[in-house]
């Protein structure tokens, strides 16, 4: 049976759909999943069709690991913003009476968490974190800029039973580093790429202006910022929810903001502009499932056409 | 209360260039105030005037000028008292 059908009761009754037919795992913790082989496929074909829209841009291509310098993340100014979504990595540092006292408490089901300390290590929040800093320290920003195609889990710490609100996820993401114009000329030719690709594949989707979820009060302000310079875009497709599309493609201008930080300048000094089009992987997959059901062999054929060739 | 606002702004920071050099009028962004500068700024105003700006008036807008702010901070202390 070619489920789930279109309609989605609930987010949770999509998550259970997903479970039942084997595309994703559960493991007992909320937004973090195993992904069946035909889950995977899909986002690979996905990312295929991605890198030939991509394939003439001649992008510089690089893999970071899912985890980075936590002074990076912190220089960044990601605890300002997101304290809620950050995750450092703890570890055992201890010695031998130390390591007793663990397993004594893990023995008594006590919280052993306080046994451990924060390494050096903080989980990547957003594919293109790691990438300024290592732009910055190989030299000046050519005239012409620089483009890079990133891909790379991420973390954000937001359980949840809606299957688009994963904890651990893969984003793919192309950040164009140049002047104002460069940049923002870029940020608008995959705004209509991006949309060209969802249509192609079947999915309905709207492009609307968007904030980061910013935490706290001082969050409100830093939304009210970056919506009343339209520094955001989001492309939503319905994918647990009709009356809350999820965004499954951002894409987004950060003004010089990164290139002040972390002096990624021009040779003459001046802080290079960045913008950068994420693609949420594993949503995007959902929103093929959601919409076209979980039987790949019965997906209609301009969409097969696309992803399959 | 002006000047105490100005004084705050001043205080700062917030700007490469000195608060005096900028009219009421004159934007503080284009000054140099970041996003998080706007933010620190409405929190030492609040603690400084015992306020708290409502959602209406976390903006960009209120934050961009020293007219706006005294305006939004003259609004809430006259609430308060």
């Amino acid at each position: 049976m070619n489920v789930p059908a279109k309609a989605v009761q609930s987010p949770e009754a999509f998550l259970n759909a997903l479970f039942d037919e084997s595309i994703l795992i559960k493991t007992g913790v909320d937004g973090l999943y195993g992904r069946a082989g035909v889950f995977e496929e899909v986002i690979d074909r996905f990312e295929n069709a991605v890198t030939k829209i991509a394939v003439g841009d001649q992008a510089t291509r690089i893999h970071f690991p899912p985890g980075m310098p936590r002074k990076n993340l912190e220089k960044a100014g990601y605890l300002k913003s997101f304290p809620q979504l950050a995750g450092c990595v703890h570890s055992f540092m201890g010695d031998n009476a130390d390591h007793m006292k663990l397993v004594g408490m893990i023995e008594r089901g006590e919280d052993w968490t306080e046994m451990q300390d924060a390494t050096e290590v903080a989980l990547t929040p957003a594919a293109c974190y790691p990438l300024y800093p290592t732009v910055a320290a190989a030299g000046p920003v050519p005239d012409d800029g620089r483009l890079f195609d990133l891909k790379s889990y991420c973390f954000r710490h937001e359980p949840s039973q809606d299957p688009g609100r994963m904890q651990l996820f893969r984003m793919r993401e192309f950040v164009r580093i140049g002047t104002a114009d460069d940049v923002t000329s870029f940020r608008a030719t995959w705004l209509e790429r991006g949309e060209q690709l969802i249509k192609s594949l079947g999915l309905p989707c709207v492009i609307d202006l968007a904030n980061d979820p910013f935490f706290g009060r001082p969050g409100r302000m830093l939304a009210s910022n970056q919506r009343e310079q339209g520094l955001k875009f989001e492309l939503l497709i319905p994918v647990a929810s009709d009356e809350n599309p999820t965004a499954c493609l951002s894409f987004n201008y950060h003004q010089n903001h990164f290139g002040s930080l972390w002096g990624m300048n021009f040779a003459n000094g001046e802080a290079a502009h960045s913008a950068c089009v994420g693609f949420g992987l594993e949503r995007t997959a959902l929103a093929l499932f959601r919409h076209h059901g979980t039987k790949v062999d019965a997906w209609p054929d301009d969409v097969r056409r696309v992803l399959w060739g | 209360m002006r000047d105490r606002v100005r004084a705050i702004v001043g205080s700062m920071n917030l700007l490469p260039v000195p608060v005096d050099s900028l009219s009421d009028q004159d934007s503080l962004f284009d000054a140099g105030m970041t996003s998080f500068g706007s933010v620190q700024l409405m929190m030492a105003i609040e603690e400084e005037f015992d306020i708290e700006f409502p959602n209406s008036l976390l903006t960009r807008k209120t934050f961009a000028t020293l007219d706006g702010l005294n305006s939004a901070v003259e609004q809430l202390v006259s609430q308060k008292a």
